[in-house]
């Protein structure tokens, strides 16, 4: 019998019933009185000298109240990096500046020039066409080769190179691993391109900036995953306010998947004129900047080489990656192709060596940095799409080969520098073949070919690291923040629960799954739990939500708090029920003493907690709140198995994914429905990467697919209904809740499937195709198909 | 500048407008109506979809103009008279249809027109119906799977939660 209540339970999400009708209160919803509008001037070139940005005729035009350049600039901080990477010779990364609105020169076709407030959105619009601009352009570079060739443009006059940098992981492995593949008995090397995406989350980024002359105070109304790090980072680096005088507020946002994470130029510009102006001033986006401005995802490309013994063990792994950084250092980007990248490449297999070479490049392209998943996906789909290459060219089935290869002991520490908790990946698997039914499949491949299509099965793994993270580890591989997280459990005086929390929902349901947890532990109704988050007034200090983590981590804080306020309560309950502490059980919603049936309600301590009449004054304060701050001593490991069923159309090209099924294995579930539609968000998502998904930029550094026109996102009737499950459970050892996240999940496992199964349906048709590079569009698979 | 004037939600409104003025911003900026939501600039999404006598459209589409007259209906007209949740909004709150809410709005006004004219729809039907409507959270299968339900279709054996 399903639980209906507390954790495991699957209760009906509280947040819909605003957004279901239309009262939801997302930040382009915020209009706050005499709010002027901002249009940002953008570069239509990629690459060039600003030699004239004359503003004199659009100041004239009605409406403007002032337009800002890149002078105005001058004596404010730039966009701060937020990962310091070492390269492999001991290097510290170069690291440009990123001014707020360009000075000198442009670098990507977006690049801020000159930022009009007017009056009304459309008369900013209208005036940024009067500002009259010169730009000596310059060739661009788009081509991450060719930008590191010598006598390549460089994106920044003032660094040596366009490369950021060369990263070598495990740089004293590197002699073992060549030789290893030397001596290889079977040797298989795959070229791929990790295609550069758009993360497009439906809610395009919105700034607000206001200022209260009276105290001093900024406040800044923001699309962000975490309010905290927005306010560190504009406050401390770009504007120069402490954080006693910034507020950051993040209400309700509609989508991040790693995109409203970063430090935007647009944020830290709303709240600098905001305080110049003194009146609020508000940035829309539309999607069309939202294309030229958002940090794209992903765009590597990789050479991977995996080597196995006469026994099909693997015994090393060589990778070399280039990773595009775009024009500028997004705020977590050098992190991604590194650390979130090379720390995943022995998946779930027990391979002994391994190295990793990053070469990580600047081009005169929009930003890159983290996008669902964030380098996890990147190391799953060379690593799956090489060991299915291995086993079509030694003629073994790829699941046996996984499975041989499997790592089966716990705790296990990789090469690669990580230690895998638990797990249990021949259960995933099992699970998999189960709810992908695939004994069936040769009876669905006949079904397929008797209609003339061709059909493929792709099955892989994944594994992924989630929780996101130790402090004490990321400090020294270069991340310039800690990444614990904060909650304070507040308890009111008649019993009701109030949790502000680091953590940030936008979409993932915190308001409903938190309050489960908070139920379970104290015996009260999830209704009696109310979750604050998004605003830095509020809450405390904490790092937001990416990377799988709010659960892991900041549920983990969430219940060191609660178990505070447990502990003191229960010293609360021992006075009034004149027992000992340590006789006190809390269960239900009452205390009671153990072996006797007295007993006081929950909601008669926390009432003597603040009406202290009866209370022991000499031990402990009034009062029933307490705060924690979470830091994790690892990482979580979630894994699974996913298949990928497509029809091909041997006439078009054209793939339809039939079946898609994921067995996940995500430690302890708070709540089924809501975990299950996470992992079909990422499926999605994916799915989408592998088939439709594209950012595409010319020779010249014109994005080409810069609307939805022309990028393909995901429709209804591309996907099927999906097959997932999470009843394989290996709790996290290190977590009180034995959670390891599920948000990435299904981005990450799925686009080697498909891919897997595109090629198998091609191998099987006859045709001697071993890799497509991602998307596989009609034209690609068709072009594959005729040789 | 120009007045117009319409009906929203069953009561009559007007407001100043430029010729330009498209209806999405109307509703937004001129009635506070701030359920119906823009996410493109190209007409793509769906997040605006609103009913303009009786028929599904894009607000971003259609200047608030040519709605003189006009009867239109937005999210925050779909609950029922008492204020609980009409059917297709009960559907996406029980099948989980909906994770950051921003598309929502739309897809539930796409999601009433189709059942209107096609009160038991097929999946593929409804697949092929929410074409115009992206969403970036769900993997649309339980929009898919809250339709069918809306309609009265049994889903128990559509996968999952």
């Amino acid at each position: 019998m399903p639980k209906d209540h507390g954790i495991g339970a699957s209760p009906k999400r509280r947040e819909d019933l605003r957004f279901l009708t239309g009262v939801g209160r997302y930040t382009d919803d915020i209009n706050l009185r005499g709010q002027a509008h901002v249009h940002f001037l953008r570069s239509d070139v990629a690459h060039g000298r600003l030699t004239s940005v004359d503003t004199t005729a659009a100041a004239a035009m009605p409406g403007v109240v002032r337009i800002f350049t890149g002078a105005d600039f001058e004596g404010v901080g730039g966009l701060p990096c937020g990962w310091q990477v070492t390269d492999r010779h001991g290097a510290p990364m170069q690291e440009p500046p990123h001014p707020v609105l360009a000075q000198g020169k442009v670098r990507h076709v977006g690049d801020p020039i000159a930022a009009v407030v007017a009056e009304t959105r459309e008369q900013a619009r209208d005036a940024a066409e009067a500002i009259e601009v010169e730009i000596e352009e310059l060739p661009a570079v788009v081509d991450m080769k060719a930008a590191v060739q010598d006598g390549a443009p460089k994106v920044h006059d003032d660094l040596t190179s366009n490369l950021c940098y060369d990263w070598g992981f495990v740089e004293d492995n590197r002699e073992a691993v060549d030789k290893a593949i030397r001596e290889a008995a079977h040797v298989t090397t795959l070229e791929l391109v990790n295609n550069r995406l758009v993360a497009n989350p439906m809610e395009p980024r919105v700034a607000v900036g206001d200022y209260a002359p009276g105290t001093d105070e900024s406040t800044l109304y923001t699309t962000s995953q975490n309010p905290h790090v927005i306010r560190l980072l504009m406050g401390a680096f770009v504007l120069g306010i402490p954080e006693h005088k910034l507020r950051v507020v993040a209400p309700d946002v509609g989508g991040g998947f790693g995109s409203k994470i970063f430090h935007y130029a647009e944020e830290a510009f709303c709240t600098f004129a905001a305080k110049q102006l003194r009146r609020p001033v508000k940035w829309t986006s539309t999607r069309s900047e939202a294309f030229l401005t958002d940090a794209h995802g992903r765009d590597h490309v990789t050479r991977i080489e995996l080597a196995l013994d006469a026994d099909n063990n693997f015994t090393a792994l060589r990778t070399e990656t280039y990773a595009n950084m775009g024009a500028y250092l997004s705020t977590f980007a050098p992190s991604v192709p590194t650390w979130l990248h090379g720390t995943l490449m022995a998946g779930n297999y027990k391979t002994p060596l391994i190295y990793v070479n990053v070469k990580a490049v600047f081009t005169n392209t929009v930003a890159v940095d983290a996008y669902r998943g964030a380098g996890r996906p990147e190391a799953t789909y060379q690593l799956e799409r090489v060991i299915d290459k291995a086993a079509r060219e030694l003629g073994v089935d790829p699941i046996a080969l996984r499975r041989q290869n499997f790592v089966t002991e716990f705790p296990y520490a990789t090469p690669v520098a990580v230690e895998y908790d638990t797990g249990d990946y021949n259960a995933t698997m099992d699970k998999l073949s189960q709810i992908a039914d695939l004994a069936g499949f040769e009876a669905r491949l006949a079904d397929s070919k008797a209609r003339g299509k061709l059909r493929g099965l792709g099955v892989n793994c994944y594994i992924e690291a989630c929780g996101i993270a130790p402090s004490h580890l990321v400090g020294q591989l270069g991340a310039r923040a800690g990444l614990y997280e904060s909650a304070t459990v507040r308890v009111n005086a008649t019993g009701g629960v109030v949790v502000m929390t680091g953590s940030h929902s936008h979409g993932q349901g915190h308001e409903t799954t938190f309050p489960q947890v908070i139920a379970e532990m104290i015996g009260i109704d999830e209704d009696q739990v109310e979750i604050v988050h998004g605003d830095t007034a509020n809450t405390p200090m904490g790092m937001g939500t990416y990377g799988s983590r709010s659960l892991a981590v900041g549920g983990s804080a969430m219940v060191r708090a609660a178990e505070k306020v447990i502990n003191k309560a229960k010293k609360i309950a021992a006075h009034l029920l004149e027992a000992s502490e340590a006789d006190i059980e809390l269960k239900d919603g009452a205390f009671s003493v153990a072996g006797t049936d007295k007993s006081v309600a929950w909601g008669d301590v926390t009432l003597a907690a603040y009406v202290p009449h009866n209370y022991p004054l000499e031990e402990i304060e009034p009062g029933l709140e307490e705060t924690a701050f979470y830091d994790p001593n690892n990482f979580t490991f979630p894994a699974g198995a996913y298949a990928c069923e497509v029809e091909l159309d041997p006439e078009t090209g054209k793939v339809t994914i039939e079946r898609f099924a994921a067995a996940d294995d995500f430690g302890n579930v708070v709540n089924p429905m809501i975990v299950s539609g996470q992992v079909h968000g990422g499926l999605a998502q994916g799915i989408g990467q592998a088939l439709l998904e594209g950012a595409v930029y010319d020779e010249n550094g014109q994005l080409l697919s810069a609307s939805y026109m022309d990028y393909a996102m995901p429709r209804a009737d591309d996907v099927p209904f999906y097959q997932v499950d999470h009843s394989c459970q290996t709790p996290c050892t290190h977590n009180p809740l034995g959670v390891k996240g599920c948000g990435e999940a299904g981005a990450i496992g799925s686009p080697p499937a498909v891919v897997n199964a595109v090629v198998d349906a091609l191998q099987r048709a006859g045709h001697d195709i071993t890799h497509i590079d991602m998307p596989l569009s009609p034209s690609r698979v068709w072009a594959a198909m005729q040789g | 500048m120009a007045q117009v004037n319409m009906t929203v939600n069953g009561k009559p409104v007007s407001g100043e407008i430029e010729g330009r003025t498209l209806l999405s911003d109307f509703l937004r900026e001129g009635l506070g109506l701030t359920g119906t939501h823009v996410g493109c600039d190209t007409s793509q999404c769906g997040a605006c979809v609103v009913h303009v006598d009786g028929a599904a459209i894009k607000s971003c589409t259609m200047f608030a103009a040519e709605a003189a007259g006009a009867d239109v209906t937005t999210i925050e007209g779909m609950a029922n008279a008492d204020g609980s949740l009409g059917v297709v909004q009960q559907a996406f709150q029980d099948h989980h249809g909906l994770q950051c809410g921003f598309c929502t709005p739309g897809m539930v006004m796409s999601a009433a027109a189709l059942l209107k004219d096609t009160p038991r729809p097929t999946e593929a039907e409804i697949r092929d119906y929410l074409e115009g409507n992206l969403c970036r959270c769900t993997g649309y299968h339980n929009i898919v799977k809250a339709i069918m339900a809306a309609s009265g279709q049994d889903v128990s054996a559509v996968a999952a939660e």
